[in-house]
């Protein structure tokens, strides 16, 4: 439509572009505003350098409910730093146009203050792909529904590994873009291993007719990247990163190598992900 | 079709009216489910058990059982003519919830939820608490039914509430100190959330108030309306009309819910409601948590309701003398009685809520909680205006046992810092303030 559109990548192309290289798409979160706006936006240009396909940037939120103490971290300390909902739509306008999809997560009450309409116009504008909404499910997203259907935005929900067959499809139904797989039951952050079950998952996700599904919380390295890659789009990998920034506080440098390193690592993983079985 | 009232519980069988009607998961604007999908499934299981259970007359005999024989139910109504007094001489009717089991209102909502957590074959419940009443109460009850129990609380509050601290671990449960955000109550409740997810298959979370996500909020009404309709029988039988107004705290907003909630078709004549928020050091301030007054329609912790917030949609922490009223949002129900208008909700400073704790304990022997104090100080700036007929029924929803500490340390009876209420000026007040002739019964008998 418009010449905004025509550089505007959509979570769905880069899915494609991927399953076109016989690999899974990595998908990279960082919280915007930590260290800082400037550097949060250096950080996610470190991780597009290094292979990923999607950029999830964070909207710190005071009461995250679904996220582990490594991003509550940084999140608040962004907040602390003043970091505002408008600094979040600069990110994704500054890091566009680079190759990667650029999609914000954001809890529902910022998103509501903001307007949802004019949240939607506002990211696409920027060259926003969509949103991925941890804590609205479809049956209240009527208004976010309209305005991501009106501004041609990705409107990415969730399912778990409670989630029956019934609502997989609710979900399915109502997302655009991809299917966020939570691969467990619990909040983001490290684990030492991805449960065997999400695999189960991603299946009777698909089964309820998804086309895009990728799977997100606790994948840290390029091993478990390869294994989830194997069944799902896209692997998507947050704390490890935040943590990557968290222990480099202070030393920009430092930050960007250990970033470099980790998604250097994930990958590798992505890649081998079709021919390792 | 109501059968025989009960004079214990309320049938919860029974056809109700349109306002009191509203079972969720929306009350007008407000409400909703909006917490992430992997809690849906749970969401979904307890309304189910819940609906069931509301009908099966097994588990309404046992609720009854255990109000009448654990929590001591009914709760008296008291008549307290010198307090009364200071009121402008309108007749305050205490509602004595301070006089249930563990010291509050909160054991009702708790007991109902723990008999259905085995119902639904879960084996661990965890709660949230700010002053610590509600994880008291849910300590005892997971005592009682042999479930495992964590109380996650800020640590702000574990540290002004002590005591309680000291009185759940004495019950067996895990206590959880709660270093994130601003260290209160919506920090406790986003922790439990966060436990909850990954705990669901054997962990019931018992909230502890009106709010979260559809049915929390129609269900906890409905184990507290057990107040109201006992209010509102006792009031008749002792005034022999209905009162003009129904006082209670609003915090989350639980007892206050209990209790209006069998008053809310009682429009003509009117039985005014008033909520009594905290107002903290005045909402002018901005440090307080009147939700209602001071804050605007938004989302938290699962429901659309009133939050305090910026402009950005974050969360503004709030301020209150009372751990218990401490809290930024408020249940939708509330929210949706203040915007229909048939209840109201005012602010209480902290200084007005100190003053009332002190007056009630100095006129009647009776240590209020600090949150029930700030219905009690609402109910003395409204018998002034309504004059020396009115008869006002106020919610003591807790005792003030666990407010000793923090009320020591306001009136300057400990610790340095000087008094910020004038404490030998409220005895003269309390002590000038002698009974008229009590009360007489209108109806004869």
């Amino acid at each position: 439509m418009s010449t905004v559109d025509t550089h505007r990548l959509r979570a769905a192309e880069v899915l494609d572009r991927a399953r076109g290289e016989e690999r899974s798409a990595l998908i990279g979160y960082l919280p915007v505003g930590y260290p800082d706006l400037k550097g949060s936006i250096e950080a996610a240009r470190v991780l597009i350098d290094h292979g990923a396909d999607m950029i999830e940037l964070g909207l710190p939120y005071s009461d995250p409910v679904m996220d582990g103490p490594v991003i509550q971290r940084a999140a608040s300390a962004a907040l602390a730093g003043g970091t505002r909902t408008r600094h979040v739509l600069e990110a994704v306008e500054a890091l566009s146009g680079r190759g990667a999809a650029i999609l914000v997560m954001s809890y529902w009450n910022p998103i509501l203050a903001y307007g949802p309409d004019a949240f939607a116009r506002d990211l696409a504008a920027a060259g926003g792909a969509g949103v991925i909404t941890p804590d609205l499910i479809p049956d209240e997203g009527e208004r976010w529904i309209a305005a991501s259907e009106q501004h041609a935005v990705d409107r990415v929900f969730l399912v778990a590994p409670s989630s029956p067959r019934d609502r997989l499809e609710h979900v399915v139904s109502h997302t655009r873009g991809f299917v966020y797989a939570a691969s467990t039951m619990g909040v983001t952050g490290t684990r030492a291993s991805v449960s065997q079950a999400t695999q189960g998952l991603v299946e009777r996700t698909r089964e309820a007719g998804a086309t895009n599904v990728c799977v997100g919380l606790g994948v840290s390295n390029g091993e478990q990247a390869a294994q989830v890659g194997a069944y799902a789009d896209g692997v998507i990998v947050g704390s490890a990163f935040v943590r990557a920034l968290l222990e480099n506080d202070g030393d920009d440098a430092a930050a960007r190598t250990a970033l470099a390193t980790v998604a250097d690592d994930l990958r590798s993983g992505v890649e081998r992900s079709r021919t390792t079985t | 079709m109501s059968t025989s009232h009960d004079p214990v519980l309320p049938d919860l069988t029974r056809p109700e009216s349109e306002l009191r009607s509203e079972i969720g998961p929306y009350f007008g604007d407000f409400g909703g489910r909006f917490l992430p999908e992997a809690l849906v499934p749970a969401l979904d299981e307890l309304s189910e058990h819940y609906e069931k259970a509301l009908v099966d007359p097994e588990f309404l005999a046992e609720l009854r059982r255990l109000a009448a024989e654990y929590t001591g139910r009914p709760s008296l109504l008291s008549d307290a003519p010198r307090f009364s007094e200071l009121a402008g001489g309108a007749r305050l009717l205490l509602k004595r919830e301070d006089l249930n089991h563990t010291g509050s209102h909160k054991i009702n909502n708790v007991l109902g939820q723990a008999l259905l957590t085995r119902r639904m074959g879960k084996t661990r419940v965890i709660a949230e608490t700010g002053a610590g009443q509600h994880g008291v109460a849910t300590a005892t009850a997971a005592a009682l039914f042999g479930l495992d129990c964590t109380i996650y609380m800020g640590e702000e509050d574990t540290e002004r509430q002590a005591l309680n601290v000291a009185r759940m671990r004495l019950l067996g449960a895990e206590v959880v100190a709660v270093t994130q955000g601003s260290r209160t109550l919506k920090d406790a409740i986003n922790e439990a959330f966060r436990d909850w997810v990954a705990n669901v298959e054997t962990t019931h979370y018992l909230l502890g108030t009106v709010a979260g996500p559809h049915p929390f909020p129609a269900m906890v009404r409905d184990f507290h309306r057990i107040i109201g309709e006992e209010a509102r029988a006792q009031t008749l039988e002792r005034a022999g009309r209905l009162p003009d107004a129904v006082v209670a705290c609003v915090g989350g907003g639980s007892n206050a819910m209990g209790i209006f909630h069998a008053f809310l078709d009682d429009t003509d004549p009117l039985v005014r409601l008033i909520g009594c928020e905290a107002g903290g050091d005045g909402v002018s301030t901005g440090r307080h948590s009147a939700t209602i007054t001071g804050g605007s329609a938004g989302v938290l912790h699962g429901a659309r309701s009133f939050v305090m917030q910026d402009e950005d949609g974050q969360t503004i922490p709030s301020h209150s003398v009372s751990a218990g009223l401490d809290y930024p949002s408020v249940g939708p129900e509330h929210a949706w009685l203040a915007d229909i208008g048939r209840a109201e909700y005012r602010a209480v400073d902290d200084e007005a809520a100190m003053e009332a704790f002190a007056l009630l304990s100095m006129t009647e022997g009776i240590m209020p909680a600090i949150e029930s104090a700030h219905a009690l100080a609402g109910a003395l700036a409204l018998g002034r205006e309504l004059g020396e007929d009115a008869v006002i029924v106020v919610s003591l929803s807790g005792r003030g046992d666990k407010d000793v500490d923090t009320a020591s340390r306001w009136f300057g009876l400990v610790g340095d810092e000087p008094a910020r209420s004038d404490l030998p000026a409220l005895r003269a007040l309390a002590r000038r303030s002698a009974p008229r002739a009590p009360h007489e019964t209108e109806e004869s008998e």
